[in-house]
């Protein structure tokens, strides 16, 4: 036993080689990223680990694993879910031999994702057990233990942490890694994992009747517990949990739920000797759902009468004005009148000094216009937002499929869509492959930097390594591209603005679908293997503040006493070098 | 009541707050000390304003609520400014008195608030203002500031100086050991010179 301060997501890789994981894979995505990370860089075990190109396909990968019986982990984030929601539901009728956990993590407030669904949803849609922790030892403790639930109910489990629970760091409580291997051997069994409608029939039946026990025995294992202490109850779950024990006052009784489906039985027990009940959780009411089912003649609070907001992550103070809503006490002092500084300038993400999707973004602005339309897609290059070049953003691989979706619809304007490498891979291609066989007119940009830059520098197919840093065959985006039917297939370097306006301008004037592959590796990634180019200044003499290079949007450019100049940050791409009309940026040269 | 001295730690991504923050909370471990902390990742790498919850003798979740923070280590005097709301009546702010321009305000014309005017709004809370690059280049690195900016921390924090000093000579890379203790020395000779 070793007490460390951890990340949860690191704890959570613990977890699973303390539990004698054997197969890991996921597609990439915050706050879920560290835990394939954590793994890949461990030593203790030595196991099979994977990014995949999307989460449909990782999950096939560990599920299939999963039935030859070995232990099996796939992550992903809660929108990655919909990606693999078809397998995931008919895996719960075909159940598993060897452990088999989901990891789906949650993001409210939306810290950095396009909404905030909610994986218990989905675990309850699917019928399979979730456990939703609330916090960094109880991530730990739960994901130790959900292997062996997973074998005793020969069920794919959910695991739901929160951008709270991963993305915390607390001292952790470990266990020893395990030492036991497994030999994943696939035994046939057609009626169990070929879902012809009259199997299937059988396994859905199956299915339905371990909930009963299935909920029972989260209870017997101390997920979801209460403790009763006077007339007023809070029902609570995951990370909402801790909120509520920081301020809750000694004679108020509190439920924790830390897993599902809730034994209703075990929970009408608790419901029905209080006379108010307050239910404090994130995202859906879910929890609250059933406690409103079981409920008779206790007054129920929540998200349905407007006690807890429907949307937002909570904290101490936003429990505290739910218990104040409810008019139940609480500990704990919290400043009402409370509003941030005004009148500051903003200070949002933005693409880094140096960094090839701007230049690209300038460039396809520079010749499609304003009237140009652009949808775009999931990853840094989202943030071309700020420099006008991001009409439409709804999930990974939509920025063709959408592009191809307004062309077909008679809009005239030209579409020009941008998606980058990994992306395209996950489910960009397909919406490649409808958009030149139905005949579009559009130009599909692929900003290929050569790895997943936005969740931490995963590698991913068009990388040349895998996971585990094994050189493998990159595949040809060029080649990929022709295949789907593409015959304008261009690549260009984003720092050479020249040939970049002209490959736009011919593309432009081209009919049907064109694809224009912008490659240059991403500025972190290259930095950190050594690559150094000469910094770039401003000739004040020559400058004369038109201000140009400024609407560029680098943060290695600033604006000082009606003077352009370049800090600290330039990578030396040399862009504003080119787009500077009096020629006034040039390479510092060593004298 | 928790009993938590609560801190945040803000400054602009690429600074180098995660860094410190773990240091902080490694130093908690070496005293036998709960700690529960939460961070920006995702988009840090990318020049936004971030910021780190950290709760020492902590035992409940890892948010600090606005109005509630015991302390506030800034590495941008602009994000001082931002987070300030997060202060409790009586609380501490350590910033350094530099501002990274943020590029919106070039894109968007926006006024850059001057050092001056940001001072002024702090001038209601108890707050330290630290030269962290005259430090850092004094201890021989620019890149060592948010060790400074630890050092200058050293006073209010409720860790002892030694216990940060340790973990710092653990956690940075070999080649800067000597360079980021000096800086850290630095940082707390600095934060001795405030009010």
């Amino acid at each position: 036993m070793a007490v460390r301060y951890m990340l949860g997501n690191e704890a959570i890789a613990h977890a699973c080689v303390e539990a004698g994981i054997d197969f890991a894979s996921g597609y990439p995505g915050t706050p879920s990223s560290e835990v394939v990370d954590t793994l890949r860089r461990q030593k203790v075990r030595d196991f099979y680990i994977e990014w995949s190109v999307n989460e449909k396909v990782a999950f096939e990968n560990a599920l299939g694993a999963a039935w030859t019986g070995v232990r099996s982990l796939v992550t992903m984030k809660h929108v990655g879910l919909n990606v693999a929601a078809d397998p995931l539901m008919t895996s719960a009728y075909t159940g598993v031999k060897g452990g088999f956990i989901i990891l789906s993590a949650d993001d409210p407030y939306a810290h950095s994702s396009q909404n905030e669904q909610d994986s218990r949803v989905y675990a309850h849609f699917a019928r399979i057990p979730c456990l939703d922790p609330a916090g960094v030892q109880e991530a730990h403790d739960m994901m130790a233990a959900a292997f062996s639930l997973s074998e005793e109910f020969s069920l794919p489990v959910l695991f739901r942490p929160t951008t709270r629970v991963c993305h915390s760091k607390s001292d952790v409580e470990l266990g020893e890694p395990a030492d036991d291997r497994r030999k994943g051997i696939f035994e046939k069994d057609p009626k169990q994992y070929v879902v012809i409608p009259a199997h299937t029939r059988i396994l859905h039946k199956k299915l339905n009747e371990k909930q009963a026990a299935l909920a029972k025995r989260l209870v017997e294992l101390g997920f979801n517990r209460y403790e009763i202490k006077g007339k007023t109850g809070i029902i609570t779950s995951g990370i909402a949990s801790e909120y509520v024990n920081e301020i809750v006052p000694g004679d108020v009784s509190v439920a924790k739920i830390g897993a599902y489906p809730i034994d209703e039985e075990w929970l009408a027990g608790f419901v029905s000797k209080h006379e108010t009940i307050l239910v404090v959780e994130e995202c859906a009411p879910v929890v609250e759902e059933v406690v409103r089912q079981v409920a008779c003649g206790t007054v129920v609070h929540g998200k349905k009468d407007g006690c807890v907001p429907y949307e937002g992550e909570l904290d101490p103070a936003s429990t505290a004005a739910a218990f104040e809503k409810a008019g139940i006490p609480y500990n704990g002092e919290f400043p009402e009148d409370i509003s941030p500084a005004e009148g500051l300038p903003p200070r949002p993400p933005i693409l880094c000094a140096g960094c090839g999707h701007r230049a690209t973004f300038y460039a396809m602005k520079k010749v499609f216009g304003n009237k140009g339309i652009y949808p775009s897609d999931i990853g840094c290059y989202t943030l071309g937002l700020q420099l006008g070049a991001v009409d439409t953003t709804i999930c990974m691989g939509a920025s063709i499929t959408i592009g191809s979706g307004i062309s077909n619809a008679g809009d005239e304007n030209p579409v020009v869509c941008t998606i980058g490498d990994s992306t395209f891979l996950h489910t960009g291609i397909q919406g490649l492959i409808n958009a030149a066989y139905n005949g579009a007119n559009m130009t599909v940009v692929i900003l290929d930097n050569r790895i997943t830059a936005m969740t931490g520098h995963q590698p991913n197919p068009n990388t040349g390594v895998t996971a585990m840093g094994d050189p493998s065959p990159a595949i040809s985006l060029e080649a990929l591209c022709r295949t789907c039917g593409v015959s304008f297939v261009e690549t260009i370097d984003p720092y050479d603005y020249v040939t970049m306006i002209e490959t736009f301008k011919r593309a432009k004037e081209t009919a049907g679908v064109k694809v224009i592959i912008s490659r240059q590796p991403c500025v972190i990634d290259a930095r950190r293997r050594g690559i150094k180019r000469k910094h770039y200044f401003v000739d004040t003499e020559t400058c004369t503040g038109c201000g140009v290079c400024v609407k560029y949007g680098c943060p290695a450019i600033e604006f000082i006493d009606g003077k352009a100049s370049i800090n600290s940050l330039c990578s030396g791409c040399g862009v504003c070098a080119d787009i500077c009309p009096q020629g006034a940026i040039r390479p510092e040269v060593k004298r | 009541m928790t009993g938590s001295y609560d801190l945040l730690i803000v400054g602009v991504g690429g600074q180098g707050t995660i860094l410190a923050s773990n240091i902080i909370g490694e130093a908690c471990l070496s005293e036998g000390r709960t700690v529960r902390s939460a961070e920006t990742h995702g988009m840090s790498q990318r020049g936004g304003s971030v910021e780190t919850h950290i709760r020492i003798d902590g035992k409940y979740g890892p948010l600090i609520s606005p109005g509630t923070a015991d302390l506030i280590i800034s590495f941008d005097l602009l994000e001082a400014v931002r987070y300030s709301h997060f202060l409790k009546k009586g609380g501490v702010i350590v910033s350094g008195k530099d501002i990274v321009v943020p590029t919106s305000t070039f894109q968007q014309g926006l006024e850059v608030p001057s050092r001056e005017s940001l001072e002024e709004m702090l001038s209601g809370t108890e707050c330290y203002i630290i030269d962290a690059v005259s430090a850092a280049l004094e201890a021989g690195n620019m890149l060592s500031q948010n060790i400074v900016m630890l050092g200058a921390a050293s006073h209010p924090l409720p860790v002892k100086p030694g216990s940060l000093l340790e973990v710092v000579k653990k956690l940075v890379p070999p080649k800067t050991v000597e360079i980021n203790s000096k800086a850290f020395e630095i940082g707390v000779r600095e934060g001795k010179k405030q009010p």
